[in-house]
């Protein structure tokens, strides 16, 4: 056992160094999540990435992927990190592409991977539903077959940026009398078919990240069901375990105690920098541990994929102590920021070229609007709750 | 990165595994405990034909050329089937301070009885006043001729009353809690001015309250240089919390699968309590801890080997963390076991007990929080 990177990963280590030097786009440098993101700010990264070949580092090699060992991988992703980079969206490149490449067939390969590689089209995910969360399995949303098309009706919400998207995948009820999970189906959507609508949702830290989509009378080509009619159930499951894999967050929190720590240099308590409060230097010691134990784990998962295990229910552990721990790290470093966690700009800041200067310090200005946004974490890509359930069926055998 | 174990260090596992399984089932190791001697020494006669006790030495010592990840392993398949024969005093404590620090003639004359099985160490580190600081010593160890008189009161001795020898940790100059001026030295326990009070600790063990008085040694007592003991103590402790929290990942495995058994078996409302999601949350929580604390574990193991500050770091985080763990995993298993859980006839009650112990050894969760603070 041992803990070192070899020197071929060293040396892997650099070149990604300096690619990222070279190639990230100055003005996404330290992007923060803004209001004021614009469709071709999320692409950019995305794009330079598959024209090197990167985009999609963890596919198979005959569908674009880099042949990387997760130990490569893991160092990409802390390289990335580093710069707090914007990497390319999941809906693609983890979710989507991967149900393509394993269960579509070769025209769907053929049609949509390359658009997903380079990333020329943008996805969004259409699985949630107002009265099925938690509860995937009771939506409601149905495709019904009229010759060689289904047609949609129904309600999906949650839809993660999807103000942006060309194509969806939904998940629909293709036969309303079989068991709950047995007669769904996964169907790619072209966003600009006639009858799908889009409608923003505000969130709590004032942006628009995810949306309702209202789904009437969508005429959608047969040809456009992944795998087999009611089978998709199968297929959202697979998706969800590698939605999971990537979702430990653990080179971003590194990047993000990092910053916490400078941030309680420049603020103080009774004269005296903040992080010399023990209290306070308390809570980050013990964050600081738990996220070293936390990429440890997530090393031992990579190890046991790099041996030929795909993402298991493991997967549920990493998605759990990850998401609390960027969710305490945001809520430490709104403490840092103190009385500046309050004052509420609206999209004023620098960064966006406002004129309006931000009241107090720099570090300040996203403290609350992250956290805020950070409670997510504990409820998508399958509550947390429900990443116990899982670990309960599959680990503990309950 | 590699996180695999090698073919031999396979094999340690499984034989110890074995000979943990079929020989040191709960009812034998109660009759252990109960007995006069407290612990059984043909077990230990067996470790040593196993090569267990001289596996983590060099073959240049007279071992069998392991290392940390060795120790690792041996202490979690003790943790298991809460092994109460002193391997970590004998042979990663006394066997570290030889290790590190010893003269050729120190190694000659020890690590060979280690590992034959011959001779059986105590640490004696702590203090009544002391807590968990090593340079907070009133033990003293004045100079006289070529040699030292040792005078003091060292607590809680791990497994003393079955020692044949002890490493002892004394102030040879400076002031009290001084970096400096601290020694380490070994002794045979018969040496005259030794006295103990024996006896047995909540988790199975022996222990034994050791008193110096006016003890002569000679200068082949000292290991290392005369006070500068103090980061040569760190670093055998250090190993030792590794070590330590291996047989904690141990205990714990044990005492989560026996509860998730357990809930599986008793029936409450007509249905077992395993049925009950606020339970199964539990014993969820209380596997992402015993994870995370294995993953703790391999850091500080696989760090023990680096720098200073790298080292201390990692074992810190460790001693928190799987301290953390433990703290959760004992208490929920008593809860989950309801009634029987805090019965002596019921195992789980005895798992509680050590992993309960395992914090106040080598420095608590706040004192290593502390020190990771100090050094962050």
């Amino acid at each position: 056992m041992n803990l070192e990177f070899t020197p071929e990963e060293q040396a892997f280590r650099e070149e990604v160094r300096t690619f990222i030097a070279e190639n990230y786009p100055k003005h996404l440098a330290d992007f923060g999540m803004r209001e004021d993101m614009e469709r071709e700010d999320f692409l950019a990264w995305h794009k330079i990435l598959g024209q090197k070949g990167w985009s999609v580092p963890a596919w198979p090699v005959e569908y674009g992927g880099t042949g990387w060992t997760p130990t490569q991988r893991y160092i990409w992703s802390e390289e990335n990190a580093r710069v707090n980079a914007l990497m390319p969206l999941p809906f693609g490149v983890s979710m989507v592409g991967p149900v393509i490449y394993t269960f579509g067939n070769e025209e769907q390969k053929a049609r949509h991977l390359p658009g997903i590689r380079s990333g020329e089209v943008w996805w969004c995910q259409g699985y949630s539903e107002p009265g099925a969360g938690s509860d995937l399995a009771s939506l409601k949303t149905t495709a019904v077959r009229d010759g060689d098309h289904y047609v949609i009706n129904g309600q999906k919400t949650w839809t993660t940026l999807a103000q942006h998207a060309d194509w969806g995948f939904f998940l629909c009820r293709t036969d309303p009398t079989a068991k709950a999970q047995e007669g769904i189906s996964f169907i790619l959507v072209d966003m600009k078919t006639p009858g799908v609508e889009v409608k923003p949702i505000k969130l709590l830290d004032g942006g628009y990240e995810v949306n309702e989509t209202w789904l009437t009378d969508v005429r959608v080509p047969v040809e456009n069901l992944v795998g087999q009619e009611n089978k998709g159930w199968t297929y959202a499951k697979f998706l969800l375990a590698h939605e999971r894999s990537g979702i430990a967050g653990v080179a971003r929190s590194k990047r993000g105690v990092e910053k916490l720590r400078e941030i309680a240099t420049h603020e103080t308590l009774d004269g005296a920098p903040l992080i010399k409060d023990f209290d306070f230097a308390k809570k980050v010691s013990q964050l600081e541990i738990d996220l070293a134990a936390l990429e440890i784990t997530e090393l031992r998962t990579l190890a046991g994929e790099q041996a030929g295990k795909g993402p298991g229910p493991e997967s549920s552990i990493l998605k759990i102590k990850g998401t609390e721990i960027q969710q305490r790290l945001t809520e430490l470093t709104l403490e840092a920021v103190g009385t500046y966690s309050a004052p509420y700009m609206g999209g004023v800041s620098n960064d966006n070229g406002s004129n309006e200067h931000p009241v107090g310090p720099d570090y300040a200005q996203h403290a609350a609007a992250t956290y805020f946004n950070m409670r997510k974490t504990s409820i998508y890509g399958g509550s947390n709750e429900i990443q116990r359930n899982i670990i309960t069926k599959m680990i503990l055998g309950l | 990165m590699d996180f695999n174990f090698t073919e031999e260090q396979g094999m340690v596992r499984d034989g110890l595994s074995r000979l943990v399984r079929e020989q040191y089932g709960f009812e034998d190791r109660r009759k252990a405990i109960a007995s006069s001697e407290g612990w059984r020494p043909e077990v230990w006669a067996q470790l040593a034909e196993l090569g267990i006790l001289g596996m983590p030495f060099s073959e240049a010592d007279g071992g069998f050329g392991g290392g940390a990840v060795d120790a690792m392993i041996i202490m979690e398949e003790f943790g298991k089937g809460l092994v109460i024969e002193p391997f970590l005093p004998t042979v990663v404590c006394a066997g570290g301070f030889l290790k590190h620090g010893g003269t050729a003639a120190q190694k000659e004359e020890h690590i060979g009885a280690i590992v034959s099985g011959s001779a059986v160490f105590a640490f004696a580190y702590a203090e009544p006043k002391g807590r968990y600081d090593y340079a907070d010593l009133e033990t003293t160890a004045k100079k006289d001729g070529a040699g030292y008189v040792l005078n003091g009161h060292k607590a809680v001795v791990i497994g003393a009353p079955w020692a044949s020898h002890l490493v002892v940790t004394a102030r040879t100059g400076g002031e009290r809690r001084d970096r400096s001026g601290v020694s380490v030295f070994v002794l045979a326990k018969d040496t005259p001015g030794v006295t103990t009070r024996d006896y047995v600790t909540v988790d199975g063990r022996r222990a034994s309250e050791v008193y110096f008085e006016n003890v002569s040694v000679g200068a082949e007592a000292l290991i290392g240089a005369e006070g500068e003991g103090l980061a040569l103590i760190e670093l055998v402790t250090d190993e030792a919390i590794a070590a330590l929290c291996a047989e904690a990942c141990g205990a714990m495995k044990v005492a989560h699968a026996m509860t998730v058994e357990y809930s599986r078996q008793r029936k409450q409302f007509g249905v077992p309590i395993g049925s009950f999601q606020v339970l199964q949350h539990r014993m969820v929580d209380m596997y992402t801890a015993y994870e995370q604390a294995v993953s703790l574990t391999y850091l500080a193991t696989l760090r023990l080997g680096s720098d200073e500050r790298t080292r201390k770091l990692a074992v810190s985080a460790a001693k928190v963390g799987v301290g953390q763990s433990a703290r959760l995993i004992g208490q929920e298993a008593v809860q989950i076991h309801g009634g029987n859980g805090v019965t002596d006839e019921y195992a789980i009650g005895h798992y509680f007990k050590r992993l309960t112990i395992f914090d106040s050894e080598f420095g608590n969760v706040d004192h290593h929080l502390k020190r990771h603070v100090a050094l962050s």
